[in-house]
């Protein structure tokens, strides 16, 4: 089913947010899943996590990272424009209950899927953590609304030009693990290797560690397998049996090697969607 | 039927088949000797009028022939294509006997195809309404089969479609060069004309379950969701680089068109040497696309032998005159992969044939000692699917087996559920597409029955 943009807004560089008129998904979806988009005829399936939605008005936000040729032809998209398939929420939901004091962990874009889980635990009447970090202070984003739904809050680059001078990782390691401050749950989400480096941590101090993968998918309704990745020696598919997994059991290494297999494909995909572009073949 | 030359089309998307002629259409129909009693119609899961079809097109009236088989099955071009007639119509002709059966299966094609290309295909009058809506979940075979039913009997039918295309595993599923996509699309087409509504990306267990469907007023719902879940071997290294399933190898390459990236954005694997696992029809399929998509050697690689493949007789033979080289009796037990995670190569062992297993086939016996590898860059697993769990397990009280196919009654698809029908690959595992219609034949049927009663 098609969907009209209604509101647009760039978060930082390269992140960007949608707002997307989607009444049956956003009454319907829960904390942790994700949508599959299609922007035209040619284009590929782009699965992405729901940010946020709100059920009265029947809209549901999307932010997504300029990574290839699609997520940028996207982000050249503006309200009043249609996406031409929308499909959703797939994946399993966050496992929501009161469990105590949860640390609610994004990298970068992966803000965007933290805060619906972060905000639903919070209503779930635990005690969040919220640790956000970036690479530099330009590309922070969602400070605000995290900070709304946290009862402590740490943001975090790598460059120390704001915050926390280092990974989120270390913010969380040295600001309450060291320190014996008891976490009950760490929920992750961001680029692999920042997921890696968390789950590594908490590994040491033996905190349960959720995290939410985005693997490569095609159909993202269990029938592929183009998802699959190692949990505990087992493969599952992302798209059905997660997006969330523990952190703990998760195959890295074989996720980080699964995630390049079209590197070479996306580049050229990107070239040609430039060279058509420059020759005023927009749209492609 | 004249086709395309092996060497040419074994590089090209294009049909393989180039069907018959008029001519050839008539001088085939006129060797049916019209049969009193025609058998070729017991063979038919549809119950397709064959002798008076065939009988219209010894006329040379082709498009009266179009229209006596869709009174009885709405997608004539597809099944003349993919229908395993050998064992199915053709296999009873009286013909057959003494020389080659009449080729229904073609007549079929060409008679579908003559109506659309000349633009005459004629929708059947509207049936008076029955207020009653109908929920068809999954637009494959036995979706599209009942929906057509349906609506023709004067229902109100919605067919729900997960991906962004109708037609299930005739789009996703079957390659171009086997089924055109334009010709399923004519087909979903027609269903629309027919007062058939359409909803794509809709996946029912997600933003609908069964029980909202009935809230939202549907009396009665088809589940006809197919065999969607991969299978994989389970064997080291099945996750590397360039291993796909065969489902997700025809989807890029079928569904996402990734056979004409970059035009298309959804790229795929273009392996040199290519190893298919599987002896059925998707393997065939799989196989002769990994040879379209420029591969120098494909491997195909099954347990048994020649004698239990699944695939029809016609498949294999097109892929062998297509260069896919068939390697029996033989199965792989690990992949190996290079320090970035690319499958470089697979280690197989020989097989012997045994003891008959459960299917009545003598059961692949490890041959001791006979390991051996042999570089591959790609490899498709085509070992069959299981069934797709979503619907499943978002309706409480559907029964299902211990394969999780939903349990429903082999004449008219009831479930265990009130007002809930199954058919097709959902409820058999993965058969046929005309098997899929009959269950969907069937199902219209008791449907009817129950939504008037009711």
């Amino acid at each position: 089913m098609a969907a009209k943009i209604l509101e647009k807004e760039q978060l930082s560089e390269n992140v960007f947010k949608l707002v997307l008129d989607a009444p049956r998904i956003a009454k319907k979806r829960k904390a942790g899943q994700f949508i599959v988009l299609r922007i035209h005829e040619e284009g590929e399936r782009v699965p992405l996590t729901i940010a946020d939605a709100d059920a009265e008005k029947g809209t549901l936000t999307i932010i997504f990272q300029t990574v290839g040729k699609s997520t940028t032809h996207l982000s050249e998209m503006n309200a009043g424009d249609e996406l031409l398939d929308l499909v959703g929420p797939l994946g399993q939901p966050t496992h929501i209950e009161k469990i105590g004091t949860i640390a609610c962990i994004g990298g970068g874009v992966g803000v965007a899927p933290v805060y619906p889980i972060t905000e639903a635990m919070k209503k779930a009447g635990n005690h969040i953590i919220s640790i956000i970090g970036a690479r530099d202070k330009s590309l922070i984003i969602m400070e605000d609304e995290m900070k709304a739904v946290s009862d402590e809050f740490i943001v975090a680059t790598d460059d120390g030009s704001y915050g926390f001078h280092g990974f989120v990782s270390q913010a969380l390691e040295e600001k309450y693990l060291l320190q014996g401050k008891k976490i009950d749950l760490v929920v992750a989400i961001g680029p692999v290797p920042m997921m890696r480096a968390v789950c590594d941590t908490t590994k040491k101090y033996n905190v349960p560690t959720v995290v939410s993968l985005n693997s490569i998918m095609v159909d993202a309704t269990g029938m592929c397998g183009a998802c699959r990745v190692s949990v505990g020696g087992k493969t599952k598919f992302v798209c059905v049996d997660g997006p969330e997994f523990d952190g703990h059991q998760v195959d890295f290494r074989e996720l980080i090697d699964r995630q390049r297999i079209y590197l070479d494909e996306e580049k050229e995909c990107m070239d040609h969607y430039c060279t058509c572009k420059q020759q005023g073949k927009g749209g492609l | 039927m004249p086709e395309q030359d092996p060497k040419v089309r074994a590089r090209n998307f294009d049909e393989v088949p180039l069907g018959f002629t008029p001519e050839m259409a008539k001088l085939e129909a006129l060797r049916c000797i019209q049969c009193k009693n025609p058998a070729c119609v017991d063979g038919c899961p549809v119950e397709v009028d064959i002798p008076g079809f065939i009988a219209l097109v010894a006329e040379g009236d082709f498009i009266g022939a179009a229209k006596k088989i869709k009174s009885t099955n709405a997608l004539p071009a597809v099944c003349g294509r993919v229908c395993p007639q050998e064992v199915q119509c053709e296999i009873q002709c009286v013909r057959g006997k003494k020389a080659e059966p009449v080729a229904i299966g073609r007549l079929e094609r060409f008679v579908a195809d003559f109506e659309r290309a000349a633009g005459e295909v004629s929708i059947p009058e509207k049936p008076a309404p029955t207020g009653k809506k109908i929920a068809v979940v999954g637009s494959g075979p036995a979706g599209l089969t009942v929906a057509g039913d349906m609506v023709q009997l004067g229902h109100d039918v919605t067919m729900f479609e997960a991906l962004h295309a109708a037609g299930g595993v005739l789009v996703y599923g079957i390659p171009e060069f086997r089924l055109p996509k334009a010709i399923v699309a004519a087909e979903v087409d027609y269903l629309k004309k027919l007062g058939v509504k359409l909803e794509t990306s809709s996946v029912i267990g997600k933003v609908a379950t069964v029980d909202d469907l009935f809230e939202e007023g549907y009396d009665a719902i088809f589940l006809g969701t197919g065999a969607g879940a991969p299978s994989f071997m389970k064997i080291p290294g099945e996750n590397l680089n360039g291993i796909y399933s065969a489902n997700e190898y025809l989807t890029r390459s079928n569904l996402m068109k990734a056979y004409r990236f970059p035009e298309y954005d959804t790229p795929i694997v273009r392996g040199k040497n290519v190893a298919v696992i599987g002896g059925g029809n998707v393997a065939m399929d799989a196989a002769r696309t990994a040879m379209r998509l420029g591969a120098d050697n494909v491997y195909l690689v099954y347990r048994r032998s020649r004698q239990e493949m699944p695939a029809r007789i016609e498949e294999i033979h097109h892929a062998e005159e297509e260069g896919i080289q068939l390697n029996l009796l033989t199965t792989p037990i690990k992949y190996i992969g290079n320090d970035k995670g690319w499958v470089t190569s697979m280690e197989c062992l020989r097989m012997e044939l045994g003891e008959p297993d459960d299917s009545g086939r003598r059961r692949p016996v490890p041959i001791e000692g006979s390991e051996f590898t042999w570089d591959v860059d790609a490899v498709v697993v085509a070992i069959g699917s299981g069934a797709n769990p979503l619907v499943q397990e978002t309706t409480p009280g559907l029964d299902t087996n211990k394969w999780n196919n939903i349990v429903a009654d082999e004449e008219t698809g009831q479930t265990s559920r009130e007002g809930v029908f199954a058919g097709g690959d959902i409820v058999t595992g993965a058969a046929t597409v005309i098997l899929a219609m009959g269950a969907g034949r069937k199902a219209a049927r008791a449907m009817h029955e129950y939504v008037m009663s009711k």
